[in-house]
């Protein structure tokens, strides 16, 4: 059996104003048709008004690994959230 | 539906991450028990996984083999209005088939390791496929009691631990909604049609009935699969339950569209407010299962045919993909975003 064709990642803006975000995954021979591809499997349904596709193997991922390192330096600076400051009701518009 | 492709290593492989196998396993044990979801990268038993990797790679095999009973009457269905929408229904599954093969891949097997396993007859499917739709209203049934129990299946599978899984039946339940309600408006239509159409839609409700009930497995005492799959969260529900719930819903759509169950035990018990059927003829199951179904030599060499013929398309792809350095014909929006220095020498 003859090798896959390189996987892709797919990026859809559902509408204009929005965000592309990832929905899967797809193989294809080139770019081209990883666009065709990707309108194919994710748009049926008008999920789309504009398509994004990468090489899975050009993605660099954070490692589950170092999650800890990586994101628990945040999670005791509350003062970073204006609810943690106290103000009187009487205060208005802050 | 993250892939294996990403370029960091597969956590097995870095040495004496986080103090052994015991404590690795600990861990997962103890985010399963908060129902966190297992992502691709993290580190997972590899019986987890194996398990994964059968149970998504067989559902993905359905999808695609599953195109073919209804595929055969896409050129006879009755109008334009049932054909296209036959056409869309067949598209979405080999859609879903597309959703779950990434989902598969992304617990490191590849997708032509996938392939190969369901054309040399290693890999199982869903033994309902290998039934014949001998008339207009096979494919109304299927539409009905087939989807309808895969809907029924899959809906708790949205929720189960591995996150590209879930992922992927959220998709494929939002679109399958409408499959089943085509099917139960074809069922509909005959039943209300002449008294040689309502024969139509009964004799279809005879030969799918209880190959339908049959798809939610073997019962729980022999299932044995289901009581590890439901501790790690990959099932929600036992066999037995998922086919009682799918029994008492159907049953009354049967008798909604006047049509008679195949089944003389089968009565309400009004003290658990269920339907019981009579006994499940299991060897019939297993036999389908075997390879020994009406069609399950045709559907293989269908698949294999297709293969065979798409050959030269695949081959001709990839040339054409090595010539133009993996761009193609792009679109000049494509060539923007993929780099902001699109006249850049890297196009050839």
């Amino acid at each position: 059996m003859s090798d896959d064709w390189p996987l892709f990642e797919v990026f859809i803006r559902a509408r204009s104003g929005l965000e592309h975000k990832h929905v899967g995954s797809l193989h294809a021979a080139d770019v081209r048709m990883a666009i065709e591809h990707a309108r194919d499997v994710y748009t049926r349904r008008q999920e789309g008004v504009s398509i994004w596709v990468v090489r899975s193997s050009e993605i660099v991922a954070s490692d589950p690994e170092e999650a800890e390192a990586l994101f628990e330096p945040a999670r005791d600076k509350v003062y970073r959230h204006p609810t943690f400051y106290t103000i009187p009701d009487e205060v208005k518009n802050l | 539906m993250y892939t294996q492709a990403l370029d960091s290593p597969a956590p097995e492989a870095r040495p004496g991450s986080s103090g052994g196998q015991a404590a690795l396993e600990r861990r997962f044990e103890e985010r399963i028990e908060r129902d966190e979801k297992i992502e691709p990268k993290d580190w997972m038993p590899d019986a987890y996984r194996q398990t994964l990797i059968r149970q998504i790679s067989q559902h993905a095999h359905s999808e695609i083999v599953g195109m073919l009973p209804e595929g055969n009457w896409i050129t006879r269905a009755p109008s334009l209005r049932r054909k296209a929408v036959l056409i869309a229904k067949v598209q979405d599954e080999g859609g879903h088939g597309m959703y779950l093969y990434s989902a598969a891949e992304t617990l490191g097997i590849a997708r032509a390791e996938l392939l190969e396993q369901l054309l040399d007859g290693r890999a199982k499917y869903s033994s309902i496929f290998n039934y014949p739709t001998l008339t207009w209203a096979d494919v109304g049934a299927i539409g009905w009691l087939v989807d309808g129990a895969a809907i029924m299946n899959q809906i708790p599978i949205c929720r189960c631990s591995y996150g590209p899984y879930a992922r992927a039946m959220v998709r494929i339940c939002k679109e399958e909604s409408f499959h089943q309600r085509q099917g139960f408006e074809i069922m509909l239509a005959l039943a209300r049609g002449t008294g040689e159409q309502r024969a139509m839609a009964q004799d279809a409700l005879n030969r799918w009935w209880w190959p339908s009930i049959m798809m939610f497995g073997p019962s729980d005492a022999t299932s044995t699969h289901t009581a590890q799959s439901m501790r790690w969260r990959i099932k929600r529900f036992t066999n037995d339950e998922l086919r009682q719930k799918f029994i008492d819903v159907t049953v009354p759509q049967a008798e909604f569209l006047g049509l008679k169950i195949p089944d003389p035990a089968l009565r309400r018990d009004e003290i658990s407010q269920h339907y019981l059927t009579g006994p499940i003829d299991w060897s019939e199951f297993k036999a389908v299962l075997q390879g020994n179904g009406p069609c399950n030599h045709e559907r293989l060499q269908a698949r294999r045919t297709a293969h065979e013929a798409g050959r030269w398309v695949r081959e001709a792809a990839a040339a054409y993909a090595a010539k133009h350095g993996g761009r193609g014909a792009q679109p000049r929006s494509a060539a923007h975003i993929a780099s902001p220095r699109a006249e850049a020498p890297c196009h050839e």
